[in-house]
């Protein structure tokens, strides 16, 4: 059993897409991915805008149902391929989203946002779990106020937060700096290389740009819903980031 | 290859003439009893044989509900696209079997009780049926994604065809509490009659099969256009190697 | 399947954001107050009349009304994805619409009973002695529109016209719930009263037969 009362737990998740598509009517968000993430590793996910980042992040959370192939998943250390629909459930108690969305809901205040969804992850005292968790995103200050009141970059911090609550061994994050200051930036930066180290598995989708970059082992780049590129076999992750960076300050 | 593909449509064609024919001989002889073979109603007379038309397109439509109901707890279960064309395709052939039940009820009313319309158990219930499978037809409408709709409206199917005992029976229910009058009720059933009958549901379930197979197959073959479609957009766009992916990447 | 954990937990969260606002709670009892005044202007009733027509004309009102509610259950939780937020939780998927079905029959329960001396008011008729009666009758018809609401609402925020397609939808479907609870209501106030029991059966079996469609395939409706 996880140690619940830590704020992270030790460990990380890996997740396996086997010949995962995903088709939304005449368009194909993902065709036949196969990849596979070690627990622990942390990966940048690159590529144009449409290319199924989001598609692909959403669905390691679980999210979408596939129209052909499946998300497994497997537990650090034995790597016992568990398939997701089994116990779903269980896993998603582990896995962490932060998303295009904030995912908070706006007429609630900061903290009954997070007691909320410690609450539902059922945490061991779910207050001070909350309370906990604003301090690091420096909104402790500003708990008890509405998050329809927030700025984007609060917004965001705090959905960043919400997404660390319940210690997860799997982080999806989706262009995550978006919205963040310089300072909101460098926290998010220490806090993924901190997660990181405690064994952590990350996938993250970026342009290439951000302090967040530094702990990454490994690059995907998508293209039109398929792998282009993948920095484990052919290349090094850092020449593929500022690849990306590139293209993306081009655009 | 495209002579075989043609000599598959050909024969196609040429069967499904076959049965449209037949269908349309069997309306017509079923036709021909209800109005001269069957004998005259006691009461009623000439305009009873409307009865042969009102009885058996309702008793079908229920029929082309049922599959509907069916297809749409087998397309959440299995996923499969058939089942959700076979969903749509029941529904939109039964909701217009129901319209000629709604139309010749008025027409018999008329005559016999200088009525066009009355709120009575079973055309009220009718009606309601009507209104619920146009709901699902609409819903169908409104949603643009192919897998949402289906799953969405699959839901909708359930509902309404457990709605549908629910309805009958509380207007029924109603009515003998606050009585009207009735459409179709009174008259006795001779068993020439009930041979008539049968005979007419017989046609018009073969009008339902014939209907459907053609819908089903407009289903399926708008499936298979929009699969070809894909499949040709796709082998255009997927680069074959990283310098055609870079090309692509800066042309876009 | 532990649902009792998760529905609580998001009933509360429901309720607190609805009372934080009342938006949902003061629109319902105003719209049904102006189609009950509307009516007695529009129709002039009797007495008897009005005793004949009032039951089934409340339940008609709170039909509408309750399409007009029920509408935000899903759509709020779009703004800013938040149904993702909860679709991610270790919880059953059904808990999510559970407690939805639970937070609408809440509110619309309570607009009720707001409105209940008043309808008694205006259309002259005698609750005291029927009221355990009446709020059976009330907590059963609730029941069905909640259920059904609930799930169409999640079926609605999917579609386009999605304002007009929610009552579109609820008012045919429900329309055994109404006859069932407009009669139930109407036989409590005649003389002797009597509480039909064909007509709350009915509404016992609409409330069974919709709440196991909706624990077995409701979940569907959230998926992407």
């Amino acid at each position: 059993m996880p140690d619940e009362s830590a704020s992270q737990s030790r460990g990380g998740l890996g997740v396996e897409f086997v010949q995962f598509a995903k088709r939304y009517g005449a368009r194909f968000a993902l065709r036949n991915v196969s990849l596979s993430i070690a627990p622990g590793e942390c990966v940048a996910l690159v590529g144009p805008n449409g290319s199924g980042k989001t598609t692909l992040l959403k669905a390691a959370a679980l999210l979408i149902r596939p129209t052909s192939g499946r998300v497994q998943f497997s537990a650090s250390a034995n790597g016992d391929g568990r398939n997701s629909h089994d116990d779903s459930t269980a896993i998603k108690r582990y896995i962490g989203l932060v998303s295009h969305s904030i995912l908070l809901y706006d007429d609630l205040t900061a903290e009954e946002n997070l007691v909320l969804f410690a609450r539902l992850y059922a945490l061991d005292s779910p207050e001070d779990r909350a309370l906990a968790a604003l301090e690091p995103a420096g909104l402790a200050a500003r708990g008890k106020d509405l998050v329809r009141n927030f700025s984007r970059g609060m917004r965001q911090r705090l959905a960043i937060a919400r997404a660390l609550l319940a210690g997860p061994k799997l982080l999806l994050l989706d262009e995550p700096s978006t919205g963040l200051d310089r300072a909101g930036q460098q926290w998010l930066g220490e806090t993924l290389a901190n997660l990181a180290a405690a064994g952590c598995t990350v996938l993250m989708s970026t342009h290439g740009a951000g302090d967040s970059n530094a702990f990454v082992t490994r690059a995907i780049r998508l293209i039109a819903g398929s792998i282009a590129e993948d920095s484990a076999v052919s290349g090094d992750a850092r020449t593929m980031l500022a690849a990306a960076l590139a293209a993306h300050q081009e655009a | 290859m495209a002579s075989a593909a043609h000599a598959i449509e050909t024969r196609k064609t040429g069967a499904q003439a076959l049965a449209t024919l037949a269908v349309a001989l069997l309306l017509g002889v079923a036709a021909y009893c209800a109005l001269f073979v069957a004998p005259t109603e006691a009461t009623m007379g000439l305009i009873q044989r409307i009865f042969y038309f009102h009885v058996p397109f309702g008793w079908s439509a229920f029929v082309a509900f049922a599959i509907s109901f069916v297809s749409s707890i087998a397309y959440l279960r299995t996923r499969t696209p058939k089942w959700d064309w076979l969903a749509v395709s029941s529904a939109e052939v039964g909701v217009p079997f129901v319209t000629v039940m709604l139309v010749t009820g008025p027409i018999w009313a008329h005559p016999v009780w200088g009525i066009w319309w009355t709120w009575d158990a079973r055309l009220t219930s009718t009606f309601v049926l009507w209104v619920l499978y146009v709901c699902y037809l609409l819903l169908r409408t409104l949603i643009d994604e192919p897998e949402r709709r289906a799953v969405v409206s699959a839901v909708f199917n359930i509902f309404a065809a457990f709605d549908i005992p629910l309805v009958y029976f509380s207007i029924w229910f109603f009515r003998t509490q606050h009585p009207q009058p009735v459409i179709g009720a009174g008259g006795s059933l001779d068993p020439r009659m009930l041979d008539v009958l049968l005979l007419c549901w017989g046609a018009t379930l073969a009008l339902l099969a014939l209907l459907l197979r053609q819908r089903y197959r407009v289903e399926a073959l708008r499936w298979e256009v929009e699969r070809l479609r894909l499949e040709a957009e796709s082998r255009g766009s997927v680069p074959h190697s990283l310098a055609a992916l870079r090309d692509q990447e800066h042309s876009a | 399947m532990d649902l009792a954990r998760p529905i609580g937990i998001l009933l509360a969260k429901e309720l607190r954001t609805e009372f934080r606002t009342r938006e949902l709670l003061v629109s319902t009892l105003v719209f049904v107050l102006i189609v009950l005044v509307l009516f007695s202007f529009t129709f002039d009733p009797t007495t008897a009349e009005s005793r004949r027509f009032g039951p089934g004309l409340l339940w008609l009102a709170l039909l509408f009304a309750g399409s007009l509610m029920l509408h935000p259950s899903f759509t709020r939780e779009q703004s800013n994805e938040t149904i993702v937020a909860l679709r991610m939780a270790p919880i059953e998927p059904i808990s999510i619409i559970g407690a939805k079905i639970l937070a609408n029959f809440c509110f619309l329960l309570v607009a009720e009973l707001v409105l209940l001396p008043v309808f008694a008011a205006l259309y002259n008729l005698r609750i005291v002695p029927v009221l355990g009666r009446l709020v059976a009758v009330l907590v059963l018809g609730t029941l069905a529109l909640s259920i059904v609401g609930t799930v169409f609402a999640a079926i609605s925020s999917q579609a386009r016209m999605r304002e007009l397609l929610l009552p579109l939808l609820l008012l045919p479907l429900l329309t055994p719930a109404l006859v069932a609870s407009a009669e139930a209501t109407a036989g409590l106030f005649e003389s002797p009263p009597a509480l039909a029991p064909v007509w709350m059966g009915v509404l016992a079996a609409f409330d069974t037969i919709f709440l196991t469609v909706t624990w077995l395939f409701g979940e569907y409706l959230l998926e992407e």
